[in-house]
């Protein structure tokens, strides 16, 4: 069987994302990324918190931060990431409608957790002049959250282009693996919100 | 490697390859190149350097030329030459036909390649680089050029490059050995590139981080290093360390993997204490995260820190010198041939660990404050990087010339160059140990004449001269290798590990049948028992290929155009910069985009179409 | 190698028993989802409501909910309680290490 063949209920193996050499080295690649991801988010999370306070006589984070809003992304992001578990799961079962269906429901809530991220820093920059320029916490703080937010957005062109690219081809096992790392991403990307909104939000509340 | 650009369809074939063994030549040439510009630079260094009040290189000049010297080496020079044999050895080694992800690899070269050549360009655009290759960032962002933005964006771009690459190897290691081939039976080298490729992959994201940080400073306003509006300085130099620190440790590693490969073939012995090589290089890679702010010790973190720091770095020296004791014994008792290649490993060891020794006592920090910062420093890290890094890549030069080009380099043309490279390099670097104890410090462009420093400097300067000459005969013994060699053949050096049971030249798919691994150093078990060839884990079949691709190539040169913009437009101010920016990342991405969308499920070589008869296994 | 034959043989009996089992794994997956919001939940009301802990104790506390909702992530969601992470965990340990001695030391080495 070629690997661009569509699959069917005869062909489908157990786990299709690993079932070539191309597939499991895409995985196991995809995962030493996200290893190495991790040190470039702990290199930030680090520069935050060594900056956190020189807010250079700007707003600090208690004044700042509102947490509804921070519930709010939290609650899209993290139901995102079962709705792109649902993907999988309808993977493994080769229900590529379905798959697609819920991919498409993860990419609108991951836009809907972007555009609130957006409307936050709009709100800071114009009520409160904290820009990235104003303090080092500003630089901090929006290299941070910005570096996460580049993340999403870049996993939103990312998920798009998989869902319209495959569309008409339904699964095969080419691309399978780039499904399932694209679903590796999000959940990652959902990783270091969790951290974002304890460290980041939350810590900044207490104080 | 001559056949370059000789034929339009050559140039083409190697723009697009995403073979590793054409990949290899490609490190190779380009790393050369890097050297080679590097060494120019390090000799216009030694020229000022060589009396006293010279005027020759003077304040800003000398501050560039010593920071490309640095920066060159180790980013544009030594770290490519470490790929070069990365791509041309490992998946041999493993019996593997081609690597993890041949497109990436072929990636990961290209941004490394116009990293560089923008890094360069900058001698051309109003000045280097001048901050020092670790760029701290009070003197970065004081810099009133655009040197330490080529600077940046360079290391950015080739950082990237090597990252992926590093990826790459990990992912090949771990997935695509052959048969029979454990993990405790892998080669030495493969051993030390599986550990360098994790190092790069953990050390390089503070680095990204790190230049990332710098360029939001530099090119558009922010505050991360700015005292002023609340920054620290010292963020940089720790993100500086957490990578620079592993990267000595990237560096090193595989020349010991290359010099555990010469001794065991040219003493006619398996390598001695195999096991404890291994472990002692995965020691070696984890201890290299824990040591890095042994270069903050002036910094003032305290005694407590700068105490643990201390005992951490003191560490690396017993894993250190397991390796060094494991190379002895490999030779004691063995059949020893003098090649140019055993010649740099054995020089290696005594100049090794003379830098061991000395980064011993750097290590303890109160001496620390009192060698700090003089060419003690300098005389100690050239002892570890060219005696333990470039005699490496010299030995892996000769060793693997005939796997990577089916000719055996001069032997006679070598050890003129060994015995000029030793002893200019002993000349050079052993009485800077002592300039630095009188008193002289690191990165002044002069001296005055009447402190004792006269003699010594000559001395270095003349040993430079030595240097020169050697890498020079060198050059000469590449073209005439080229020009005149003959064909080397299959396994000259009578050697023990696969990439030696290959057929020479290597053929692209490497292995026409998977080879049987049953021990270390498999070659040699099968020609103990009579047998020339591998024994075969597979029958003759189709074999699977990668399609080349131009693709590598315009990403990388979108981020080098990018760069430029990004450089220029001075946070957006300037429109046409910023377009240029946006088209450089137009280019980059839509790339990506192209490299998404367009299936690329390779081609395969039919069994009928292998080269050769079908008893042999080595094809 | 790219068309190696898929490694099962299958069948429609095969396909039913992988179905039920998929289904099981993604039982667990809403049950961690559940706990996941949970403890969200807890984390935000620990901090909006900060009459009733004290910041001592608010912030390990909300960090180790943070520590434990990402294990849910990456072993439920992430798959990493199945076989075959083995490498997968290796890197992602190692990276964590990394980071956090980084993170460390931006706490505690940095002086003004």
């Amino acid at each position: 069987m070629q690997a661009e063949e569509r699959l069917t209920l005869e062909t489908l193996p157990a786990d299709p994302e690993k079932a070539t050499l191309e597939g499991k080295n895409k995985f196991l690649g995809f995962w030493l990324f996200l290893g190495g991801e991790t040190v470039l988010f702990a290199s930030l999370f680090g520069t935050y918190l060594a900056l956190k306070n020189s807010t250079n006589g700007g707003p600090t984070t208690q004044e700042l931060f509102e947490l509804p809003i921070v519930f709010a992304a939290t609650m899209l992001l993290l139901t995102s990431s079962l709705t792109s578990v649902y993907a999988m799961y309808h993977m493994k079962n080769l229900k590529f409608k379905q798959m697609q269906l819920w991919l498409i429901v993860t990419v609108l809530l991951g836009a809907a957790f972007l555009g609130l991220e957006i409307y936050e820093f709009h709100h800071y920059v114009t009520h409160f002049k904290h820009t990235i320029k104003s303090s080092a916490f500003g630089s901090a703080f929006y290299t941070l959250v910005g570096t996460h937010g580049a993340h999403v957005a870049f996993g939103l062109l990312w998920i798009s282009a998989l869902i319209l690219r495959n569309a008409k081809r339904g699964l095969t096992l080419y691309n399978a693996p780039k499904y399932y790392v694209a679903s590796l991403y999000w959940h990652f990307i959902d990783v270091v919100w969790v951290f974002i909104f304890t460290v980041v939000y939350l810590m900044g509340m207490v104080g | 490697m001559s056949s370059v650009a000789k034929k339009k369809s050559v140039l083409w074939d190697y723009l697009t390859t995403v073979d590793h063994k054409k990949i290899a030549i490609l490190y190779l040439v380009a790393g050369g190149l890097f050297f080679v510009a590097g060494g120019i630079e390090a000799l216009f260094i030694r020229f000022q350097l060589a009396v006293p009040n010279n005027d020759f290189l003077v304040g800003d000049a000398y501050n560039q030329v010593l920071t490309m010297h640095g920066t060159t080496m180790i980013f544009l020079a030594a770290m490519p030459l470490i790929f070069a044999f990365l791509n041309a050895v490992v998946p041999l080694q493993i019996g593997a036909r081609d690597v993890a992800f041949p497109y990436i690899n072929a990636l990961g070269f290209w941004l490394f390649f116009f990293g560089g050549v923008f890094l360069n360009c900058s001698w051309f655009l109003g000045g280097a680089p001048d901050a020092g290759w670790t760029s701290y960032a009070s003197l970065t962002l004081a810099s009133q050029t655009h040197g330490v933005d080529f600077y940046i964006l360079g290391l950015q771009i080739s950082g990237i490059g090597t990252l992926i690459g590093g990826i790459n190897f990990l992912v090949t290691i771990i997935n695509m050995r052959a048969p029979g081939m454990t993990y405790m039976r892998m080669p030495m080298f493969t051993w030390t590139a599986f550990v360098v490729s994790a190092l790069i992959l953990f050390a390089f994201p503070p680095l990204t981080v790190g230049l990332a940080l710098l360029m939001l400073d530099r090119l558009f306003g922010t505050a991360f290093f700015d005292p002023a509006l609340g920054g620290n300085t010292i963020i940089w130099e720790h993100l500086f360390w957490i990578f620079g620190h592993p990267e000595v440790y990237i560096l090193v590693l595989p020349a010991f993997g290359i010099f555990s490969e010469v001794f065991a073939t040219f003493s006619k012995k398996r390598l001695f204490g195999y096991s404890s090589m291994v472990f002692a290089t995965v020691l070696i890679g984890f201890l290299g995260f824990m040591v890095w702010a042994h270069h903050m010790f002036t910094v003032g973190m305290g005694p407590i820190a700068n105490a643990i720091f201390a005992v951490a770095t003191m560490a690396i020296a017993v894993p250190t010198g397991i390796k060094i004791f494991n190379w002895l014994f490999t030779m004691w008792g063995g059949n020893i041939r003098f090649t140019t290649a055993m010649l740099y490993a054995v020089a290696f060891i005594p100049s090794f660990v003379m830098g061991g020794v000395t980064g011993v006592q750097l290590a303890s920090a109160p001496a620390d404050y009192q060698f700090h910062d003089s060419y003690f420093v300098v005389a100690h890290f050239h002892y570890v990087i060219v005696g333990g890094v470039v005699f490496g890549l010299f030995a892996g030069a000769h060793y693997y010339w005939p796997l990577m080009f089916n000719r055996i380099l001069d032997e006679t043309l070598g050890k003129i160059t060994f015995w000029l490279f030793f002893i200019g390099f002993h000349l050079t670097f052993f009485i800077q140990h002592f300039l630095g104890l009188f008193g002289m410090p690191r990165r002044y462009f002069t001296y005055l004449p009447g402190q004792g420093l006269e003699t010594g400097n000559l001395i270095s300067s003349v040993g430079a001269a030595f240097m020169a000459l050697a890498t020079i005969v060198l050059l000469v013994n590449v073209v005439k290798t080229a020009v005149s060699g003959k064909a080397a053949g299959r396994d000259p050096w009578d050697a023990r590990t696969l990439e030696w049971a290959v057929e020479a030249p290597t053929p692209e798919y490497n292995f026409k049948q998977l080879p049987f691994v049953r021990g270390l150093d498999p070659l040699w078990i099968e020609k103990m028992e009579g047998r020339k060839e591998m024994t075969p884990a597979e029958p003759v079949g189709d074999i699977h290929m990668p399609n080349s691709s131009f693709l590598p190539f315009t990403t990388s040169l979108g981020l080098f155009i990018a760069a430029f913009g990004a450089m220029y437009m001075e946070g957006g101010k300037e429109t046409e910069w910023l377009i240029v920016a946006f088209i450089g990342l137009a280019i980059t991405f839509g790339s990506m985009l192209l490299r998404s969308v367009i299936d690329d499920h390779g081609y395969h070589i039919h069994k009928e179409d292998l080269d050769g008869d079908d008893k042999g296994v080595t094809a | 190698m790219a068309s190696k034959q898929p490694e099962i043989a299958n069948s429609k009996v095969n396909i039913e028993y992988r179905r039920k089992k998929n289904a099981e794994d993604m039982k667990h997956q809403v049950i961690s989802f559940a706990l996941m919001i949970f403890l969200t939940l807890i984390a935000f009301l620990a901090v909006m409501y900060p009459k009733t802990f004290d910041p001592l104790f608010t912030v390990p506390f909300i960090i180790l909910l943070a520590v434990v909702q990402v294990i849910f992530q990456l072993y439920y969601f992430m798959h990493m309680s199945h076989k075959g992470h083995e490498a997968p965990a290796l890197f992602l340990y190692a990276g964590i290490a990394v980071g956090f001695l980084t993170i460390l030391t931006f706490m505690l080495l940095m002086w003004w």
